[in-house]
């Protein structure tokens, strides 16, 4: 058994920054606050931005709309495959126009509850606050938004709400925000503001005089590695959930730009609050490339159940009516199918632990859309929902207008992510975060239809602000030398990691690597968790890291397009993050949103919060030795509008 | 099932290409093509020989990145769906599948099934996008689209970008791509202050990378989105409003 207190220490805590005013105003004074960069002098600056997604798109745009220089590298081909395109179901505003009585206070108080009280209030006032104008610049730019018969813009609800506030694309939103995005980033790029380098990826983070001072990239063709200095950089890379393999991100989604950033000094938040969402496909394949995500979207008319008795082979449409379980509808009559994702994902988990589960390999949970066919008819459910009833087709081959749909949690977006303070820097002046790979507003789960919202939102509308701040007091500094120290060591330790890869001459491929770390953490640090199995998932995670830097074989050279290499290196990543998100959830002694803890919980399976002794954020720093222990640091939550309360959606 | 796979492979864009063979024997039916390809790239690397480049991200038919002929057709064997949901159940056991980069002008190889799509993205750089900076959008409900028009744009607005089109079309013209963008846009209110501009330049872009269309239609019955044909006939109809109009709107 590992001894908690030789892994880690706790050290100084940490100041987020929030303006001393009530947290609704707290945006609003800040912005007063900042420092401006004269229109003039603002071509005199250069911005690194990492990631072409819904945040990295808006902040490059919206920077170069400003008059900035941005250098902008995505490892995709073009901007617009970033992986915000995959997301679904819509994005969330305060607009409140209708009189299902929402608005921004509501807003405030649904993100807060929803994310367990483990994220900054006064964050989530300003994803509400600006979450009005993101439609209309989004809807402005060109995506087309659902629409009314009357023209005006159509909404539907999402888990953890009780009012109507999801504006969407079918079932395709995050396409056509990114590709708006995209397209407005290449504007940029025609009236020369932004110079967008594709096929680049970020390996190293350049710090000198405790600043960030640029990157270090490798060119994914030529294998060319350099260096770009800038005043500031923007990290918008995304999220982790792709540690655990099967995923419902991409193929190529990564830590690599973050946890890179980590070792050279930018603390590490609350690692592990990961969302298993409740409708991913299950597995039923030892090739399965991943859980593709159905849409939250679908339980709105979806019905989840299972068979009330264990071990029921019968088909769905056999199973009669007072037969089966509606367990949702059963244990959160309130919420319903509605119920936030973390509650659904658990719920889900433990009828197929207690072996309802249903399907070949016994999985899964039924998404039943008889009912909503039976009172809209079969035209409404399709217009709503065509996309996905495709996809859901094309993957599995089974029709849900004839038989449910079968669905099971699978690792989905990461809440953790890299600390920032209120002006989204990190610990690490001049680094800035933007979208997922942040940490701020979603606490310990994330409300459907916010991740959008937030990507949107720091990239359009925060980093506009709190990036030029930053900058004003560097009026005259020019960007680092070439030849820095701190330049030419990062390019020398980009170097001999790659060539370590390269030269390891092992006997398995790194896929296979990453599929076992994956289904390690599932075991682990999936949707419930022990300290036992918390404290072995370490010592497997270290077993696996040595064998994977003595065994690992990576094909091909540097000097090329190697897509071993790239994989290689991001699972080498992995590998050391997973131990650091096993230690965060081995050392956060309770339950909260999605970091269920068994040992934590109310007499009928609910998550048991420790407010007295647990409201705060884990920042982290990793060893830089290998004696050396992981350190904490603690940053207090305060709730002022939405007092702590016990989350209830009975 | 076992399949027999004729894989081009290319070391960079300068070298010489040439097809190989691989065996699979363990496929099965739900696999995707893209897991065929994994299975067969984790075998060749426990082989020690180097695994076949191809790009996938999302797979799940969405991002536009993966795209390969599968025996002569882009993206495989099922009309209108990308690689990603094309499955191994198309194939019958012993088949001989031949998979090959797409195969046009404008996208030169780069290694093996990797292609460079960039001509795409300057066909929007060129004028793909709405003249509205941060913070300056008038509220999205003042101006009502009407139900049909919005369903309209966005069955345009679906294109995923893979450039099938380019590589179905004999002579690699990208029609359906450039006029699914205009069509999307010349539906919306947004940026139709700009309209003419736009086509003209998205014309000439598109006419300077890629070939010209002579209504072959090979490209809507490939398209993973289902574009609709019309979307090509968006190109001549922009051009000829914008020639008469001699507006920028």
């Amino acid at each position: 058994m590992i001894d908690l207190d030789a892994l880690r220490t706790v050290g100084a805590p940490l100041d987020g920054q929030v303006p001393h005013v009530p947290a609704a105003q707290a945006w609003d004074d800040r912005r007063l606050h900042y420092n401006l960069v004269n229109p003039n002098n603002r071509r005199k600056f250069t911005v690194i931005v990492v990631g072409t997604g819904l945040a990295g798109s808006g902040a490059a745009a919206a920077l170069g709309e400003l008059g900035f220089n941005v250098e902008c590298f995505t490892y995709h081909d073009a901007p617009r495959r970033a992986h915000s395109v995959a997301a679904q179901g819509g994005i969330n505003a305060a607009r409140a126009r209708k009189v299902d009585n929402d608005s921004v206070d509501r807003f405030v108080k649904d993100t807060v509850k929803g994310g367990d009280f483990r994220g900054r209030e006064a964050d989530a006032y300003r994803l509400g606050v600006e979450s009005v104008r993101v439609i209309d610049h989004m809807n402005a730019i060109g995506a087309p938004f659902a629409r009314e018969y009357g023209g005006q813009l159509a909404t539907r609800s999402f888990g953890g709400v009780q009012v109507s506030r999801t504006y969407y694309t079918r079932g395709q939103t995050g396409q056509q925000l990114q590709v708006a995005g995209a397209n407005a980033l290449l504007r940029q790029v025609a009236a020369g503001t932004v110079t967008l380098h594709t096929r680049q990826e970020m390996l190293d983070l350049i710090v000198a005089d405790g600043r960030a001072q640029g990157i270090v990239v490798r060119d994914l063709i030529t294998g060319e590695i350099r260096a770009v200095t800038a005043h500031a950089v923007v990290l918008a890379t995304g999220g982790y959930g792709n540690i655990y393999h099967k995923s419902t991100l991409a193929k190529n989604s990564n830590a690599t730009a973050a946890w890179r950033a980590h070792r050279r000094g930018a603390l590490y938040a609350n690692l592990s609050f990961i969302q298993f969402h409740p409708t991913a496909l299950p597995l039923s394949s030892e090739w399965q490339s991943k859980t593709i995500l159905m849409s939250e979207s679908l339980r709105n008319d979806g019905r989840i159940w299972v068979p009330k008795q264990a071990d029921d082979s019968r088909a769905p449409a056999d199973i009669p009516e007072d037969e089966r379980d509606y367990y949702l509808e059963r244990r959160y009559p309130a919420f319903g199918n509605l119920t936030p994702r973390d509650v659904a994902s658990r719920a889900a988990r433990e009828r197929i632990d207690a072996g309802h589960g249903v399907g070949p390999l016994k999985n899964s949970v039924y998404l039943d859309f008889a009912d909503a066919i039976a009172r809209l008819g079969r035209e409404t459910v399709y217009t709503r929902y065509s996309n996905l009833f495709h996809m859901y087709s094309q993957a599995t081959g089974d029709d849900p207008f004839e038989t449910p749909m079968r669905i099971a949690p699978g690792a989905h977006f990461a809440m953790g992510g890299l600390w920032s303070d209120y002006d989204m820097m990190t610990s690490v002046p001049g680094l800035f975060v933007g979208g997922e790979v942040g940490w701020g507003y979603h606490g310990a789960n994330r409300l459907g239809a916010n991740s959008l919202l937030s990507a949107c939102v720091d990239g359009w509308f925060t980093l506009p602000y709190s990036v030029p701040n930053y900058l004003a007091g560097l009026l005259g500094t020019p960007p680092l030398a070439a030849d820095h120290e701190a330049v030419v060591e990062a390019l020398d330790d980009v170097q001999t990691r790659v060539h370590r890869l390269l030269d390891n001459n092992g006997t398995q491929g790194p896929d296979r690597f990453h599929k076992r770390l994956g289904e390690l953490l599932y075991k682990y640090a999936g949707v419930t968790r022990t300290p036992e199995g918390l404290t072995r998932g370490i010592e497997e995670i270290r077993a696996l890291r040595e064998e994977f830097w003595t065994d690992v074989r990576v094909m091909g050279t540097g000097d090329q397009l190697n897509q071993e290499l790239e994989r290689a290196g991001r699972i080498a990543d992995y590998l050391e993050m997973a131990e650091l998100l096993c230690l965060d959830g081995l050392d956060r002694d309770e339950s909260c949103g999605a970091h269920f803890r068994e040992d934590h919980q109310t007499p009928d399976g609910e998550a048991l919060r420790d407010d007295d002794n647990w409201c705060f954020v884990s920042a982290w720093e990793s060893p830089s030795t290998p004696d050396a222990r992981f350190v904490r640091h603690d940053e207090p939550l305060r709730f002022e509008a939405v007092p702590l309360q016990t989350r209830n959606y009975k | 099932m076992k399949l027999i796979l004729d894989v081009w492979r290319q070391e960079s864009r300068a070298a010489a290409g040439r097809f190989e063979t691989y065996t699979v024997t363990d496929a099965t039916a739900e696999m995707t093509l893209l897991e065929l390809i994994d299975r067969l790239n984790d075998q060749l690397v426990a082989e020690g020989r180097e695994p076949v480049a191809f790009e996938s991200d999302c797979r799940e038919g969405i991002c536009g990145s993966c795209g390969m002929n599968v025996d002569g057709k882009p993206h495989g064997p099922q009309d209108n769906t990308p690689s990603c949901e094309q499955h191994v159940r198309s194939f019958r056991d012993g088949d001989r599948v031949v998979l090959e980069p797409f195969r046009s002008q404008a996208f030169p190889v780069i290694r093996d099934l990797i292609v460079d799509r960039s001509a795409l993205d300057r066909v929007i750089q060129a004028g793909g996008h709405v003249t509205v900076d941060a913070g300056t959008a008038p509220d999205a409900d003042v101006v009502p689209v009407p139900f049909e028009t919005a369903e309209l744009a966005l069955d345009f607005a679906a294109c995923i970008g893979c450039g099938a089109c380019v590589a179905a079309c004999p002579n690699g013209a990208a029609h359906l791509f450039a006029g699914a963008k205009l069509a999307h846009l010349s539906l919306l209110p947004q940026g139709r202050a700009e309209r003419g501009t736009r086509a003209v330049a998205m014309i000439d872009q598109v006419e300077h990378e890629f070939g010209p269309c002579s209504t072959y239609g090979e490209c809507a019955v490939v398209c993973p989105a289902g574009i609709p044909l019309t979307a090509i006939a968006t190109i001549n109809k922009e051009r000829m409003r914008s020639v008469f109009r001699r507006k920028a709107n």
